[in-house]
């Protein structure tokens, strides 16, 4: 029989398990993602020549990304311990630190959403009045270069929804996070729910049934990713396969494979295949459901993982 | 310069010493450590086999923590030492999520903190606390780039084991078995 | 007030007017504490002192923080005591002057609506009730009726003044609870003791054998790092322990031996090495007297036969022995420390003694040193007034050959009988937390019942102070001077203890209370210097060195007068037995009418359910003082209850579950304690660290945690030589569920 006694050990945060992380740090992950999405949508189908075809995409659910950016930001700043030195975090650029670039991310593509959602207001709400002549001027500069700004975007958006994976999956201390697979899949999700976001959205019949098979295809795409990340758990070391048993008998077991893969995913590509299918099916239920999911699925990686650890 | 300390187990006595002084001398607050004691038993009575470490961070040589912080608040210093600067630490615990020891923890007063080998003893040229304290001696600190420095010549006489080397750290604690 | 209706007190009780008088009114009699030299004192940023959190005094210096206040407690390097590294206890030191439960005021016991408390009052008063009441025993029972159970430095300058007083009678647990049986059995085969610190010479060793004593659990500093350097030196380490303690852990044999049957294992070695001739043949031909009616004695005690008690294999027995003698003179076996196990512990150690000598490792290198240390004077005073009555009156010959006064008789002694004329009356309680470190609570808290005044003198408001009629604080050793530490050592060794700081609260030194109490009593010729540091002064000046120079130096070594800290080969020696020899037949014992040759007797074994109830230290704790230390319960906060996983799985214990426990006389305990299920116990008894278990809730850190072992401990197995209280035949079971109204009582 082993016999491990730890004393002198006094660190709440660290033991039992690791919770240095809380509910701030996944929502700002999901929102992260999910404006991603939306924005990554935004930009691919505008470059694609797609505005008109898919307004919902292209103009009006990037409306919301601002907010849900900074609310992440808000979430982000919250979980900082030392508030006072914020500013620390954009003295330097640090490559090797996911947070780093994380953070200088946020820095660009936020403003960008602004300016994207600026560019398309008065569209929307046709007398619309900026007020300022200089901002009018502004705002008539980007509509120029809407192409250039779109390209930015595009590459600025899968940086934001492979990060919110990384910042994760950079960790080797936490066997969980750690596997290369977790950025993809984070990204994956990001896109479906950006694409359930468009759906709610959109008014056009084809916009509605184009991007719900997106959402099925991408579910199909995470499924994968999700099955691979346990095998590959699995077939390593000690450590990595006592975090899989986290998820397949585990405190973890049930509220993932119930909210996130049947709630989340499953139910919610059904639902739109059947919707497809020409069943009346009110569009925000998948909806719903995937956001459901997409939460919960950062949640539990977010927790999941602290829980597991390299030592004892 | 490489700064490391080699702990020699068959000596250590599990006493807890080197956990007291650390708290006094760096004032840890209440409920935090640097350091901790781990007690380890293998076999069934009467053939048994019992191994105390003192552990604390290891000083890696190639350290997460510093990697993933994102101000360059964790930094490593003279010698190796991996500090932490708290005027530069935002507390994102980043770098405690990190270690794959679990080394540090969130100072009250807003920044991380861990073990620092006692880099302001050793810069006056004494030992660290722990080191210095300990009853049973066993505890060696030094540069192992100098061939004659004591740790440098335990690591070359005994042999030692390092802890979770598989994390690809290349801790710097080196324990004597 | 109706003394035998003194409640039990919880500090946390107190009454309400306490009237808030320092003791300043008393500076015209006896002198603030430190008089002119506070500020001299203060401006020091390290400042030297002993270490009183053990015994072991080892010396150290205090280093105060920018703030002036005191920070840390480092080791003296010159001091062979720590050799400039002190214990995680003594570490943790600082823990002590900043506890806040601290007692903070001088307490009397007042009646008040129908209840007793306590009622903080000015030192004055407090004392002058003291004195009164002393006056009062001393005028109706005789001086004689007044006791002092003391442990610890203050000590002596409480002892002064009750011999002064006109008491012989001052005891400590540190003999009949501790080394009394050593001490004996060592002062009768060698006509000396072991003392302390211990004379063993485990640096220079090839052989340690530890019969019990867990060095490295107990941290008693010397020891411990000395046994370190023999490990470093590939010295032979012999553990006989039943459980795998952690210096087992460090030994080339681990004897798991049966518990209480350590003699037949010692008569057996002794048997081989007599019978192989392993012995040291020209040391005990010179200087060990009834070495043939040893050899007669033990033919009888095979390994073989040993086997069959102790369930060490015989192969095991020889090469132990062998073992031994290969190192031999350079060997030794340990006579532990705290060795009140079984009633026959000076038998025991009496076979220790002999196999030691048979090894010749007394007064060799390796084995036995003879320390030395400075004679300094005692200020001068009129000589103590001669006691008509002693305690012994009424003992006839029992415990004839205590070397030291037995504390549980003393207490004993406290409980009328019709046929003893003489009882004590009176106890002055000074650093020993009696109800925790005698067993049998019982006896002590009717003793307790029975006195006219129990005054308590201590820091913290540990049980005993619930039972006084006046409780005293006195301040921590940080902020007091004390008597000169002087210690028998290799080399002759002082050190200094001087106030860090001034004394919090409204407590004070033991030294003022003494003077003070001895002023009050009309004792003034005994107190003539006019404070602490004149009298060190003059005392330093005797041993040419000087109060100032201590306060730099902190330690001072002197050279040996003679070189004599070995035996030289061939030397003649008179040891001072009755025969001039090593005593293998002690004549004394005989003379005494108990057996000149140690004796294998049977102890009790645990009945069916119960498990032997075995105890020890832990290294971060000092008994029950350092329980409430906030240093210390940092890292360790309560005791656990080791259990063999056999014995866990046939009561369905699982690691961390909480269990009372009962023992064979149906006692039961007061709080729950942590099940840890561990193979380093076995399977017939369960182990606990003492000093845990506190039922005072003033006590904010330590109230409640653990369990306490000296509870459970009713069957008191005395020895008949020395009056020792054997601890260790005491069995338990275990308690899942929550006794009913046992808690509740505290
Ligand atoms: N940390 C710390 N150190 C201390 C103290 C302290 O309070 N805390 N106190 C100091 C004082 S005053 C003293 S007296 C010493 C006491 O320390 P020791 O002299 O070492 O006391 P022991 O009772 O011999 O040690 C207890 C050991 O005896 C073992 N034992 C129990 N029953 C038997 C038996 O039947 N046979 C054998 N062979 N072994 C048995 C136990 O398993 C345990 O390992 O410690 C000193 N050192
Ligand atoms: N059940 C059981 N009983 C035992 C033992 C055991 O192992 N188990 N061990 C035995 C042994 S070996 C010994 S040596 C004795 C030890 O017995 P004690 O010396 O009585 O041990 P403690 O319980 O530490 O009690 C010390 C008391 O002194 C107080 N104190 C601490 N510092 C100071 C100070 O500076 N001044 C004053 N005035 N008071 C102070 C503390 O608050 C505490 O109340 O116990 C013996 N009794
Ligand atoms: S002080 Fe030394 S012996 Fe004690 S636990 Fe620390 S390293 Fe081990
Ligand atoms: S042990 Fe942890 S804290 Fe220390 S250097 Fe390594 S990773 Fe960083
Ligand atoms: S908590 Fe401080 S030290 Fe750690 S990673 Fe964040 S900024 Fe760096
Ligand atoms: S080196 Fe200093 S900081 Fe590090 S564990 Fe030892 S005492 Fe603590
Ligand atoms: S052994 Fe530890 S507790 Fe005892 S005196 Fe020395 S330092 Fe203090
Ligand atoms: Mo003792």
């Amino acid at each position: 029989m082993e016999e491990l006694i730890i004393s002198g050990r006094m660190n709440y945060k660290v033991d039992p398990y690791l919770h240095i992380w809380g509910w701030e740090i996944a929502f700002y992950l999901f929102v992260g993602g999910l404006a991603a999405g939306i924005l990554f949508f935004a930009a691919f189908y505008y470059l694609r020549g797609k505005e008109n075809q898919f307004p919902a995409a292209v103009k009006w659910a990037p409306m919301i990304t601002p907010f849900i950016l900074i609310l992440g930001l808000g979430a982000l700043f919250l979980d900082l311990h030392n508030k006072m030195n914020f500013w620390r975090l954009y003295t330097t650029i640090r490559l090797e630190s996911p947070m780093s670039w994380g953070a200088w991310t946020l820095m660009v593509i936020t403003p960008i959403s602004i300016i994207w959602s600026s560019i398309h207001i008065k569209e929307i709400f046709p007398n619309w009045d900026w007020k300022f002549e200089w901002l009018e001027k502004a705002i008539a500069f980007f509509v120029r270069h809407k192409r250039p700004l779109a390209w930015v975007m595009a590459i600025y958006s899968v940086l934001l929804g492979v990060y919110t994976g990384i910042l994760l999956s950079a960790f080797n201390a936490r066997p969980l996070w750690n596997t290369s697979i977790l950025g993809p899949l984070f990204l994956a999700s990001g896109l479906s729910a950006g694409a359930a976001v468009i759906v709610l959205f959109t008014k056009s019949e084809i916009e509605r049934r184009w991007f719900s098979k997106i959402d099925i295809l991408i579910i199909g795409v995470e499924l994968f990713f999700i099955i691979h990340l346990f095998m590959g758990l699995l077939a390593s070391t000690e450590v990595q396969i006592e975090a899989a048993q986290l998820f397949l008998d585990g405190p973890y077991t049930l509220p993932f494979w119930i909210f996130v893969v049947f709630i989340g995913m499953l139910v919610p590509a059904l639902l739109e295949y059947l919707e497809i299918k020409g069943q009346k099916i009110p569009v925000f239920i998948p909806v719903i459901l995937i956001l459901i999911g997409n939460i919960m699925l950062r949640f539990i990686i977010v927790y999941a993982g602290q829980a597991s650890r390299y030592l004892y | 310069m490489r700064y490391a300390m080699a702990i020699d187990t068959k000596k250590c006595i599990g006493c807890g010493d080197c956990v007291v002084a650390c708290q006094v001398e760096n004032k840890v607050p209440e409920g935090f450590c640097r350091e901790w004691i781990v007690e380890a038993i293998s076999g069934t009575y009467p053939n048994l086999d019992l191994e105390f470490r003192s552990e604390r961070c290891h000083h890696c040589a190639n350290a997460p923590c510093v990697r993933c912080c994102p101000t360059g608040s964790s930094h490593i210093a003279e010698g190796g030492i991996v500090l932490v600067d708290p005027d530069k630490c935002i507390g994102c615990g980043a770098c405690i999520a990190s270690c794959p020891y679990d080394a540090r923890y969130p100072h009250p007063d807003g920044y991380v903190d861990k073990c620092t080998f006692c880099i302001h003893k050793v810069r006056k040229g004494e030992q660290p606390a722990c080191v210095s304290v300990c009853p049973t001696n066993c505890m060696y600190f030094g540069d192992l780039d100098d061939p004659n420095s004591e740790v440098s010549k335990k690591v070359k006489e005994r042999k030692y084991k390092r802890m979770k080397t598989e994390a690809g750290t290349d801790p710097q604690l080196y324990f004597l078995i | 007030m109706d003394s035998n209706r003194r409640e039990f007190i919880k500090i946390s009780s107190l009454g309400l007017g306490g009237l808030m008088l320092s003791g300043t009114i008393f500076d015209s009699v006896s002198g603030s504490i430190f008089n002119d030299a506070v500020s001299e004192t203060m401006k020091y940023i390290r400042t030297p002192t002993y270490c009183e959190v053990c015994f072991w005094k080892c010396a150290g210096w205090v280093t105060k923080n920018e703030d002036g206040e005191i920070w840390k407690v480092e080791g003296h390097q010159d001091d062979p005591h720590c050799n400039g590294r002190f214990c995680p206890r003594g570490t943790g030191g600082v823990g002590m002057y900043h506890d806040e439960d601290r007692l903070k005021q001088p307490l009397m016991r007042v009646e008040e609506n129908g209840k007793q408390v306590y009622k903080e009052v000015s030192w004055d008063a407090a004392l002058d009730f003291i004195a009164d009441k002393m006056k009062a025993i001393a005028k109706e029972h005789g001086p004689e009726s007044m006791a002092l159970f003391t442990h610890g430095s203050g000590g002596k300058f409480l002892g002064h003044m009750l011999k002064a007083y006109g008491s012989p009678h001052i005891t400590a647990p540190s003999f009949a609870q501790c080394r009394g049986p050593r001490e004996v059995a060592f002062y009768s085969t060698f006509g000396e003791g072991i003392l302390s610190p211990e004379r063993t010479d485990i640096r220079d060793t090839d052989c340690l054998v530890l019969i019990g004593s867990h060095i490295g659990e107990n941290m008693h500093n010397g020891q411990v790092q000395e046994m370190s350097q023999a490990i470093d030196k590939g010295a032979t380490i012999i553990t006989v322990d039943p459980r795998f303690s952690t210096a087992a852990s460090k030994s080339k044999y681990w004897l798991p031996i049966k518990p209480a049957t350590d003699m037949a294992l010692l008569l057996a070695w002794i048997n081989v090495i007599i019978n192989e001739e392993w012995y040291d043949k020209e040391y005990v031909e010179k200087y060990a007297f009834g070495f043939d009616e040893l050899k007669a004695h033990v033919q009888q005690y095979t390994p073989e036969w040993a086997y069959g008690i102790t369930t060490i294999e015989p192969k095991v027995i020889r090469d132990t022995a062998k073992e031994m003698a290969n190192a031999s003179p350079a060997v030794i076996v340990h006579p532990g420390r705290h060795v009140t196990w079984y009633g026959d512990d000076t038998q025991r150690l009496r076979a220790v003694a002999i196999l030691n000598a048979l090894l010749g490792s007394w007064g060799r290198r390796g084995g036995f040193y003879s320390p030395e240390k400075v004679s300094i004077p005692s200020y001068p005073h009129p000589p103590y007034p001669k006691a008509k009555r002693t305690w012994k009156d009424g003992l006839e010959d029992k415990f004839s050959l205590a070397t030291e006064i037995i504390s549980n008789e003393l207490c004993g002694a406290s409980i009328p009988t019709k046929d003893r004329e003489f009882n004590v009356k009176g106890w002055i309680v000074n650093g020993t937390n009696l109800i925790h470190t005698l067993p049998d609570q019982k006896k002590t808290l009717e003793a307790i019942q029975n006195l006219d005044l129990l005054v308590v003198i201590d820091t913290m408001p540990m049980e005993i102070t619930g039972y006084a009629d006046v409780v005293l604080p006195e301040c921590t050793y940080l902020e007091r001077y004390d008597a000169i530490r002087n210690s028998p050592h290799r080399e002759p060794v002082i050190a200094l203890r001087m106030p860090a700081a001034e004394p919090k609260y409204n407590s004070k030194p033991d030294w003022w209370i003494a003077k003070a109490l001895g002023i009050k009593l009309g004792l003034n010729e005994f107190f003539k210097y006019k404070n602490i540091e004149a009298m060190l002064d003059w005392q330093l000046k005797q041993v040419g060195s000087s109060l100032e120079e201590m306060k730099k130096v902190g330690v001072k070594k002197y050279k040996r007068k003679y070189d004599d800290l070995y035996l030289a080969d061939g030397q003649d020696f008179e040891f001072s037995t009755s025969t001039g020899k090593i005593e293998l037949y002690s004549t004394e014992m005989a003379g005494s009418g108990y057996a000149p040759l140690p004796t294998y007797t049977e102890h009790a074994q645990p009945p069916q359910g119960f498990y032997r109830l075995n105890y020890g230290r832990t290294p971060a704790h000092t008994f029950s003082r350092t329980a409430n230390n906030p240093n210390l319960t940092a890292i360790y906060d309560e005791n656990d209850l080791w259990v063999n996983p056999k014995v866990a799985k046939q009561w369905g214990l699982k690691n961390g579950q909480y269990v009372w426990l009962k023992n064979q006389d149906g006692i039961v305990s007061t709080f729950s304690i942590k099940v840890r299920v561990t193979e380093r116990i076995r399977w017939d008894s369960v182990y606990m660290v003492h000093g845990f278990g506190h039922s005072e809730k003033k006590l904010s850190r330590a109230f409640g945690k653990g369990a306490s072992d000296t509870e459970l401990i009713t069957n008191v197995k005395l020895d008949p030589e020395m009056g020792g209280t054997g601890m260790r035949e005491n069995f338990v079971t275990f308690l899942t569920e929550k006794p009913e109204l046992k808690e509740a009582e505290s």
